[in-house]
Formats: C-alpha cells, sequence, structure tokens
C-alpha cells in the first residue's frame, strides 16, 4: 500500500470522519466531566471549576471503595463465567462444519438485535417465583426456587448480556489457530488434555485476554441489570453513578466516580498491553 | 478549597447562554412573532396521565394543536430542562421536584388574571407549602404512597409502616421503592417526624431503621413494585397508590393502605417552564384543564385524586368512596406534601441512601 503521505486527499477524506466524530461524542464532553469532576457545585444547576480534589476525597469514603470493590468482584465473577462457557462455544462454532458457522455465529449475535431493557424484562419473566423455568419445575415436582432479587441473578444476568463480546473475539483466535500445531502436539505423544493446556490454550491466550477486557469493562459500569435484577444488596457502582446524574443532582461527584472507574479500566488495558506484548501467539 | 480563588470561573450555564444566544442570531423569526401566537403547545407531561379526548377537546375549543412529550420520572423532567428549556409550554413536575425548580428560576410566575377556573379547585389546594400563593402552579392530580398487599397473604390488618420496616413476619416478602427520598421520608413518618425532617440525628435513626430492616427486604424496586406485587415475587409493597389501583382493577386479592403514621401527599402540578415559546396557550391549556368537565374526564381515565372540588361532583360513587384514591381525613391530616430541603440535604440523604444500599 501506499504511504499516506502520498495520498492526502485520501488520508484527510477517511481520516476527518472519524476524528471528528470521537472529538465532537466523546473527547469534548469527557473533557467536560472532567473539569465537573475538579468543580463544586455553586447552585442547584449551576457548577464552577474550582480545581477542587473534594469529589475524589469523598470518593475514597470507605463505603464507595466498598461498592467499588463490589463490582470488581461481580464483574469477576461475570466474565469468569463467560469464558468458562464461550470457550467451548467458540470452539464448538469453529469445528462446526462451514455451511453452519454464519448460522451459528448470527445465532450469537441475535440478541443485539433486541434492546437490553426488553431482554432484563425477558429474563425476569423467566426466572421469577411465578415464571416460566419455576413452571417447567413445577411439572416434575421441583421449586419454586427464588432465583431474582440477589447477586447470582445479576451475574446471571451480566453473563447473558455480554456473553457474546467473549465468544467473538475467542472464535476470532480459535479460528485462526494452526491446526498443525495440535496434530504436532498429538503424533508426539501429547494427551488431548496436555495438547489443550501447553498448546491450544496458550496460542488462544490473545483471544482470551480481549475477550476479559470486553466483558469486564462494561459490567463494572453496569447498572441496569443490578437494578432489576438485583437484592436489596445488589447496588454497583454505576448505580451509584447514575444516582449521582439524576436523584442526587451532583455531576460533580458523579464525575469523580466515573473517572475513579475509569483508572480501574485504564489498569485493566494496560494489563491487556502488558499480556499482550509477551505473547509469542497469534495477534489480537 | 480555602484561599484558592479560581482565575476564570466559568459557569456552565454562561456557556449555554452564550449558545443559546448563537442560536437565536442564527434562527430567522417568524413572521407573526410580534403579533400572536402560532395555534400550537409543547406539554410535557407523564405518560398515561392525561384524558382520552381532553387534547382533541381543547384543539377543537381553541385552535390549538397540542403536542405531547411523555418524561419517565421527575429526573428526567429537570434533567432535560436543566440546560435550557427546549421548547416546552407546559410542564408537570411533582411538588418538590417543581420547589426545585422555582428555586432555579426554571419555572416562570402564572399570570392569575388568565386562569378564572381556578376558583374550581378545592381552598386546601388553592394554597401549597412548596409553592406559596401558588405563585408558579396549579394542582394537577395528588395521590399518596402507601403499602400495597396481597390480602391472602398478610394477617390481621396492615396500617403501620412497620409490616415494612421491622416486622420480621414478612420477612423476603417485602419491596420497598428504590428511591432516597421516598424511603426515607416514610421512615421519618414511622418514627413520627415530619418527612422534611433535616436534623442529622434523625437521618442517623433512619439509617439505622432502614439497615436493622434490610434483612427482610426483598428488593429495592424501580417503581416497579405492582409488578412484582401481582406476579406473586412479594406479598408487601411501597409504591404510589395509583400504580397499585392498576393492578388492583386486575386482581381482587391486592389492597392498598396509607399507614396511619402519615404518609407523603404528591402532588403534580402544571407550571410554565422558563423561555416557553407560547405563554399564552400554556394559560389558556392550564385554564382549560382546571374546567371541571375536562378534569373530570381525566381523573376518570387515570384514576388519580382530583384536587378540583367542581369535577370532583362531576365523579361517581365508585371513585369518589375508593380509599386507595381518597384515604380517610384522619389519615389525609397527617400526610404532608414533600418539599425541596437544599443541595445539602439531597447530598446528606443519598449518602444514607448509599450506605443503607450498601450495609
Amino acid at each position: 500500500m501506499d504511504s499516506w503521505r502520498g495520498n492526502l486527499r485520501v488520508f484527510w477524506t477517511l481520516f476527518t470522519p472519524g476524528t471528528f466524530w470521537l472529538l465532537v461524542f466523546f473527547l469534548i464532553p469527557l473533557a467536560g466531566l472532567f473539569q465537573d469532576s475538579f468543580s463544586d457545585k455553586i447552585s442547584i444547576t449551576e457548577t464552577a471549576f474550582t480545581g477542587t480534589f473534594a469529589n475524589y476525597v469523598r470518593a475514597f469514603d470507605t463505603v464507595y471503595l466498598t461498592i467499588i470493590w463490589k463490582s470488581i468482584w461481580i464483574s469477576a465473577v461475570a466474565t469468569a463465567f463467560c469464558l468458562l462457557l464461550a470457550y467451548p462455544i467458540a470452539f464448538g462454532i469453529c469445528f462446526a462444519p462451514a455451511r453452519w458457522k454464519p448460522l451459528l455465529l448470527l445465532l450469537v449475535i441475535l440478541p443485539f438485535w433486541i434492546n437490553l431493557l426488553i431482554r432484563t424484562y425477558a429474563l425476569i419473566a423467566v426466572f421469577r417465583s411465578q415464571g416460566y423455568l419455576n413452571l417447567v419445575l413445577g411439572w416434575i415436582g421441583l421449586g419454586p426456587f427464588e432465583m431474582l432479587y440477589n447477586n447470582g441473578a445479576v451475574i446471571m444476568g451480566l453473563v447473558y448480556v455480554y456473553m457474546p463480546f467473549m465468544v467473538l473475539p475467542l472464535y476470532a483466535t480459535i479460528e485462526r489457530l494452526d491446526r498443525s500445531f495440535l496434530e504436532a502436539s498429538l503424533d508426539l505423544g501429547g494427551s488431548q488434555v496436555q495438547t489443550f493446556f501447553k498448546v491450544t490454550l496458550p496460542l488462544t491466550m490473545p483471544g482470551i485476554i480481549t475477550g476479559i477486557i470486553l466483558v469486564f469493562i462494561p459490567c463494572l459500569g453496569s447498572f441496569l441489570t443490578p437494578d432489576m435484577l438485583g437484592g436489596a444488596n445488589a447496588i454497583m457502582i454505576g448505580n451509584v453513578i447514575e444516582r449521582q446524574f439524576k436523584a442526587a443532582n451532583d455531576y460533580p461527584f458523579g464525575s469523580a466516580l466515573s473517572f475513579l472507574l475509569m483508572y480501574v479500566t485504564f489498569g485493566a488495558l494496560a494489563l491487556r498491553a502488558y499480556f499482550a506484548s509477551r505473547s509469542k501467539g497469534v495477534d489480537v | 478549597m480555602t484561599g484558592y480563588t479560581p482565575k476564570f470561573s466559568r459557569k456552565r450555564r454562561s456557556i449555554l447562554q452564550g449558545l443559546g444566544a448563537l442560536g437565536l442570531g442564527l434562527t430567522f423569526l417568524p413572521r407573526n412573532s410580534l403579533s400572536e401566537e402560532e395555534k400550537k403547545l409543547n406539554f410535557y407531561n407523564w405518560d398515561t396521565y392525561i384524558g382520552e379526548t381532553t387534547l382533541a377537546d381543547f384543539e377543537k375549543a381553541t385552535g390549538i394543536e397540542v403536542k405531547m412529550d411523555l418524561f419517565a420520572d421527575n429526573d428526567e423532567l429537570f434533567a432535560k430542562l436543566k440546560a435550557g428549556n427546549p421548547g416546552y409550554d407546559v410542564i408537570c413536575p411533582t411538588n418538590d421536584n417543581l420547589e426545585r425548580m422555582i428555586k432555579a428560576n426554571m419555572v416562570t410566575p402564572l399570570d392569575h388574571a388568565k386562569l378564572p377556573n381556578f376558583k374550581n379547585l378545592d381552598p386546601v389546594f388553592q394554597d401549597a407549602a412548596f409553592d406559596p400563593g401558588r405563585k408558579h402552579s396549579v394542582p394537577y392530580l395528588w395521590g399518596t404512597v402507601g403499602v400495597g398487599f396481597r390480602k391472602s397473604k398478610v394477617e390481621g390488618t396492615v396500617d403501620s409502616w412497620k409490616v415494612l420496616f421491622e416486622d420480621d413476619k414478612y420477612a423476603g416478602r417485602i419491596a420497598l421503592l428504590g428511591d432516597a427520598k421516598v424511603v426515607i421520608g416514610s421512615a421519618l413518618k414511622y418514627l413520627g417526624q415530619s418527612l422534611n425532617s433535616t436534623d442529622p440525628a434523625m437521618l442517623k435513626k433512619v439509617e439505622e431503621l432502614l439497615i436493622a430492616g434490610k434483612k427482610n427486604v426483598k428488593v429495592y424496586a424501580d417503581d416497579n413494585g405492582q409488578d412484582l406485587l401481582a406476579s406473586g415475587d412479594v406479598d408487601l409493597t411501597m409504591e404510589y397508590n395509583g400504580d397499585i389501583l392498576q393492578v388492583m382493577a386486575e386482581d381482587d386479592d391486592i389492597s392498598y393502605v396509607v399507614p396511619t403514621e402519615g404518609a407523603e401527599m404528591w402532588q403534580d402540578c402544571l407550571a410554565i417552564p422558563t423561555g416557553a415559546p407560547r405563554p399564552e396557550n400554556a394559560h389558556a391549556f392550564i385554564n382549560f384543564i382546571m374546567d371541571p368537565e375536562v378534569e373530570a374526564g381525566i381523573a376518570k381515565t387515570v384514576q388519580y385524586g382530583t384536587p378540583n372540588a367542581e369535577a370532583k361532583k362531576l365523579m361517581d360513587k365508585a371513585y369518589l368512596e375508593n380509599p386507595a384514591i381518597f384515604p380517610p381525613a384522619e389519615v389525609v391530616a397527617k400526610c404532608e406534601p414533600a418539599l425541596y430541603l437544599g443541595e445539602d440535604v439531597t447530598k446528606m440523604r443519598d449518602e444514607t441512601w448509599t450506605r443503607v444500599q450498601a450495609a
């Protein structure tokens, strides 16, 4: 391909829309939030930039740190379940007959065609104490079980919602996996289990890391799922942030909490970069 | 921070005003802007909160076409108007939110000379603590926050907040609202205080009460307590009376009561937001709503309490004698509207609520 310097007009044509979008709809609002996080409220509707750290100091109160820690924990468990479930799914799709692959991938992304809120309501209809699942279990004399309004329900909801984000990068790496490595391992006397842990897993590690990042980050900021599926203890940091921008009407504090969450996210991304640089496997 | 004076105190509002001025400069004024308002009105209202033919009747009577947008909660209404009025002529905020908007100059005073139907209102609604002299608003509909419950699943009569806050009998079968203001206010009522109490010691007591009672609470419902009650997920829920009324219509086993300790009595009000493009039409619309026939039509459809004494005379017995709409007078006497308590108290209550939820 030619250097972009040789085709300046093409370069700017392709470069401008994306940059414009990023700048106007992402970076500028984000800068506003960043400024807000160092601002004071001066009236009901106004904030003034004062360079104060008070919002961050407040965010380091034990109660918020506890909630952040709990959010990290819930997100980590949800991500782990996603990985455990998605890996076999991605593997299955890769080794399925070629004519089935598009259909199987379509099934993975199909839920995206329905709004998250509607899907969460559907989950409630299935799992509530007089829901469809308990109805079916009732036919064989089991239940009814209380499946909603606890941390387990939140984790289940997150796994359900973010599963495709795990399946797709895993599929991409497994698909590009050179199968002759697997054959070589088996030919040289490695068992199936050894081959999986010593060859397949390391080679697909970049996909695993990408999947973990793609699932963990949105889980960390989620507020709809804990709001609707969680019980009395289900609060996550996303709920606190949402409340600052709504009922509590405290944009500066909400911004400070958002940025704290973003630093956690940066940490996760740095971790990914670290693993990617160490990885000798397939590019991600 | 002490001793630190910012060189550039840039206020969000001033930037927006600048942008607004720019926008005005770019807009060509409509030809008739100096004579008469165009026959249109933008009404920002709650969902399912108007009579079946109200808007069509208004157009028939005045020729003014009403476009109604819907909001889901007061926070949405407030957030939408916070940065400047996007073009609404009439809005329908709840009392404490209205008071906050009055204090932030987000609503304009009414011209009562243009509202002759105001006299139809019940005298108790002709003034309000959150809007003294009704300078900025007229009441639209009112109701209470109480306890919705499944009759076959509770023992004896339910008449106290105790069942939600301190009664282990119903452990795991209770939903509270996921709203700091309402839950804390109701708990204050249970403790014999005003729901507008700003006493930190009292708030601490509320926090302890709520945390101790949390083991019995199944969920803090996001305004869907009535659905949880109808589906059998919970047997008692804190809810707005109108929401419970909806499920009562479909299920005879569900009932609603306002606890004898008193509760929040809310009023949704009509007001004109600052910067409304058509204030004349807005006044005409607000006056039209206070017409007895019109208000009765609305009350018939939405089944909330009307503040309009003349409209009440047109309503049937089933509506007037429904205790879920009009609680007994001695209970009403103990109810009070929530006031806007200032940003500091809002923050204090929000922190209390976070601690309760995280406990």
